[in-house]
């Protein structure tokens, strides 16, 4: 009876070490999710003094957008867009065609519409085909796949590679373009990029106020 | 209310406006040559020409369809869908045949659009229409064969 007595406060005791030693690993870990759901607002880098730190500081916030799978995918850097969290290879194979469109016979538009389709009846990971009137692939030099989010930022600002915009066209393009704010938007069964595409477009015009500075890697 | 035309002829649909296109021209219109095989755009055995271009039915919303042209298999024509059809009867495509309606559907708009395609024309048109019976050898010679009787 005494043994029983003494293995029940030994579990009890191991119970309770155990639950404490994982709230803090656990709470970091829910602390990591919301921040990775949500974006910082662009007025709360204000208090980082070095103008050239708080647009790095601005950039990086928006790389949580700008690295986002669900921009990523349809910045593939081949001719073949990437589809899903894991960012696999799209199925069917899909190539880019003229436009970002597809090629002649198997076009976006064969499967994608206007707007996300809800499916029914299918597996769990498998809630809708997503879809917009501009869905298309980024042309190749906006590739982003493989890429740093310093090699990232020296490229968007490279009228070369960022379809001639303007500095102020990027800003407006990132806030308000229909296609980006898809990623809000992304249909069921899919993780929408964080924050709001508002949030976004601030933080890259801070960033581009700021002197659009770049992380080194 | 969508009122659309379905292989020349105007027809109207009441339901669900979400229902897949797929459902009421099988369903409703009694058109079975469609097929259904996966339900998620991945398999093209549900192709059919909307508004000339092929798309996959069985995710197509019929509400999206309202004032839109809906060719099937049953009712595809012209030049195009003649020479493939002489083709693949040429070749004797089809194995168990469950996706060469949606095959076909692909190979007319194919030539409706590239006259006389490259292999890579080919798969980059067909790559989406799953066969398993694995008759893609031979769909890819009757395409051929009906780019070369079109040119004559």
């Amino acid at each position: 009876m005494n043994w029983k007595l003494a293995f029940t406060g030994v579990a009890a005791a191991c119970l309770f070490v155990g639950a404490g030693m994982a709230l803090s690993p656990v709470s970091v870990a829910q602390d990591a999710q919301a921040d990775a759901r949500t974006l910082k607002p662009a007025a709360s880098f204000q208090s980082i003094a070095s103008e050239q730190e708080r647009s790095v500081a601005l950039f990086q916030e928006a790389g949580k957008v700008i690295q986002h799978p669900r921009c990523v995918n349809c910045h593939p850097a081949t001719d073949r867009p990437l589809q899903g969290a894991s960012m696999r290879p799209h199925q069917p194979p899909v190539f880019r065609g003229d436009g970002g469109m597809g090629l002649p016979g198997m076009q976006c538009t064969t499967c994608h519409g206007a707007e996300n389709i809800p499916v029914v009846g299918q597996a769990d990971t498998i809630k809708s085909i997503p879809g917009n009137p501009a869905w298309h692939l980024a042309p190749i030099e906006m590739a982003w796949e493989g890429k740093t989010l310093g090699q990232i930022c020296q490229q968007i600002k490279d009228p070369a590679r960022n379809g001639e915009m303007t500095m102020d066209e990027l800003v407006e393009h990132m806030a308000h373009d229909e296609l980006v704010g898809w990623g809000w938007a992304p249909g069921a069964g899919r993780e929408p990029v964080p924050g709001t595409q508002a949030e976004f477009g601030e933080l890259i015009d801070a960033w581009v106020k700021t002197g659009a500075a770049c992380p080194t890697s | 209310m969508v009122t659309f035309t379905l292989n020349g002829q105007e027809r109207t649909f009441d339901g669900d406006p979400d229902t897949p296109l797929l459902w009421v021209i099988r369903d409703f219109e009694k058109l079975t040559g469609t097929k259904y095989g996966c339900g998620i755009a991945q398999c093209g055995a549900c192709t059919v020409h909307l508004d000339g271009m092929p798309h996959r039915s069985c995710i197509l919303p019929i509400s999206v369809v309202e004032g839109s042209e809906v060719i099937t298999i049953e009712g595809v024509s012209g030049k195009e869908a003649e020479a493939i059809k002489t083709a693949w009867a040429g070749l004797d495509v089809p194995q168990c045949g469950y996706c060469q309606s949606g095959q076909i559907m692909s190979a007319v708009a194919l030539l409706q659009m590239v006259p006389k395609p490259t292999d890579a024309d080919i798969d980059g048109a067909m790559t989406g229409n799953i066969c398993r019976c694995a008759t893609y050898h031979r769909i890819r010679a009757a395409i051929h064969n009906a780019a070369n009787s079109m040119e004559g």
